[in-house]
């Protein structure tokens, strides 16, 4: 067996653990493990292909090779090691985003490589498709990175006219691919690549803040997709199947999780959801109906009495890094006799999922983790619904308001408890940037602060009393 | 049209099907390390990066073949350790009492 051959068959072990991984990560039990695989199969290729000649030749330049994993190596692992855990969406977005970049890379250079060979036409076509891919993958991930990480504005932005902006520049790319067709001319594959950036820029531009993460994963599978375009230039069986892969799981993947949202794909995509702020922030109404406030020890107090609370985590718990304290009271509640669930929506935080990976970071029992149906009807029974740092995702708009841009979106119903608490900031509107009818509720209680603050002063109240 | 590239869009087909099979049944709470994980498979880029790299015979080659890898080894490395921090924290219940846990309360 030649060489060539033998490496072609550790490639294709390498994209059997990728198949092999992708089918673990979807169960809880062997998720971690699939990774795993995934990174051994990873490795496997890697070393594998500084045995493959090229060319007919060994591969060139192997210490430049070994310096440029080595430089990957030492700044990916501190930053993905130490990064805050809120912070996972963007660091996602960037790691995607220099994938997309490097798939531009490849095809780009292997055009110029070959270009003296006169290639195919369908040759040029899978270089532009992985330049246009890749490089609007990089440059949307990096507009998403800066968003989320707060460098911009979190809302839409929008202008008079972004539609046929975004149509202009959409055509000029059309038609540069079609020059490059028929001219195979270089230059005008610089230009391509540029035309991808500012496209990539001008679609992610008015996706507000909340609806990145869907976005993301969006621009996830069309890194993959640029993946495999570039390993059909390369004619690598390996780059194909991974990428196409992740492409077609990343696309469900994302239609799965505008599901979760109550949203149609198109709708995240085009409709600058939350680009106007429908909310007064006041805290009374035109119709005279104001909100309630009271202390953290109130709260403590009422929570002494209940014997089922039902916590609802969002986003803001998170920013206050307060899970620890939330789950501190949660062990004091328990040792008092009271029954303590957390109610998890499945976009609380900031990505489907989210808020799980940050209450197991505070080591909250598993089982007291329940997912939304089940929540609500715990919710029935339940005497305190305390709402943490969360907002639309128990906003009853979504049911019964059908002008609200969340109807549809399914909720978990705080308002079915006997009591609600809101541990709020402030009364800004939460992401969507929409009135929240239930603040108004009589039944609902605001304790106005920040969530870790508050959560202190309550577990010490709960103690003293 | 040669036979390669009927291969490969062969490959390409039967790739779609897998990959759209394989994530059909994922509970939401694992969309997120799901996302995660296959962001660091499409860094696989990383192979067609070293090809090209080791392929290059001008310095425009060389430059970009490098820039390449160096982005590519991001994708992989990045991805694959936010996948397995996440992950870390989906470990079942019981022995996970975190030493200097501010939790007094005895349970």
């Amino acid at each position: 067996m030649s060489r060539v051959t033998l490496i072609d068959l550790i490639y294709l072990f390498s994209a059997t653990t990728f198949v092999l991984a992708l089918k673990g990560l979807g169960s809880p039990k062997r998720a971690r493990l699939g990774n795993m695989v995934a990174a051994f199969g990873m490795v496997v290729a890697v070393v594998a292909t500084f045995f493959r000649p090229v060319d007919g030749h060994a591969i060139y330049h192997v210490p430049l090779m070994i310096l440029g994993i080595v430089i990957g190596l030492v700044v990916a692992v501190p930053v993905a090691r130490f990064v805050k855990m809120t912070a996972m969406p963007q660091l996602v977005a960037i790691f995607n985003g220099v994938g997309g970049g490097a798939a531009a890379l490849v095809s780009i250079t292997e055009f110029m490589h070959i270009k003296a060979t006169h290639p195919a036409t369908y040759v040029a076509l899978e270089v532009l498709l992985g330049v246009l891919i890749g490089t609007f993958s990089f440059a949307g991930s990096a507009i998403s990175f800066a968003k989320l990480q707060e460098l911009m504005t979190g809302r839409p932005v929008t202008y008079p006219g972004q539609q046929v902006i975004n149509g202009i520049v959409g055509l000029a790319a059309l038609v540069t691919i079609g020059w490059v067709l028929v001219s195979a001319s270089q230059t005008m594959l610089w230009v391509l690549l540029g035309l991808a950036a500012v496209l990539g820029v001008l679609f992610v531009l008015p996706i507000g803040g909340a609806d990145v993460p869907v976005l993301i994963s969006l621009l996830n599978a069309f890194t993959g997709v640029a993946v495999a375009a570039s390993g059909f230039t390369l004619g690598s069986n390996l780059l194909i199947v991974a990428g196409t892969l992740v492409g077609a799981s990343g696309l469900l993947l994302t239609r799965l999780m505008s599901k979760a949202m109550g949203r149609s794909l198109p709708n995240i995509l085009f409709s600058a959801f939350g680009a106007t702020v429908t909310a007064s922030g006041a805290t009374q109404r035109a119709d005279g109906r104001s909100v309630r406030s009271g202390s953290p020890e109130d709260i403590a107090i009422m929570l002494g009495f209940a014997s089922r609370v039902v916590f609802i985590p969002g986003y803001g718990l998170a920013v206050s890094q307060g899970q620890h304290v939330l789950r501190e009271l949660a062990d004091l509640l328990e040792s008092r006799g009271v029954e303590v669930f957390y109610g998890i929506h499945p976009v609380a935080g900031r990505m489907p999922g989210h808020m799980n990976v940050l209450l197991a970071e505070a080591n909250v029992p598993y089982e007291q983790l329940v997912e939304m149906d089940e929540a609500n009807s715990e919710l029935q029974t339940a005497d305190v619904a305390l709402v943490v740092g969360a907002n639309d995702t128990v906003n009853p708009a979504a049911v019964d308001d059908k002008t609200s841009p969340i109807y549809g979106m399914p909720i978990i119903h705080a308002d079915l408890a006997e009591n609600v608490v809101f541990l709020k900031r402030s009364m800004r509107p939460g992401f969507a940037g929409i009135e929240n009818e239930l603040l108004y509720n009589p039944k609902t209680t605001l304790v106005f602060g920040d969530a870790k603050d508050t959560l202190t002063k309550m577990v010490a109240a709960v103690k003293a009393g | 049209m040669g036979n390669a590239l009927l291969q490969y869009a062969t490959v390409f087909m039967l790739a779609i099907f897998v990959g759209i099979e394989i994530i059909a049944k994922v509970p939401s709470i694992l969309h997120t390390p799901l996302m995660s994980g296959s962001n660091a498979i499409h860094g696989i880029i990383l192979v067609g990066s070293m090809t090209i790299l080791g392929a290059a015979t001008t310095n425009a080659e060389e430059i970009l073949g490098f820039l390449a890898v160096i982005l590519a080894a991001l994708n992989v490395v990045g991805g694959f350790v936010v996948t397995d921090r996440m992950l870390e924290m989906f470990k079942p219940k019981a022995k996970t009492p975190k030493a200097g846990s501010t939790s007094e309360v005895a349970k």
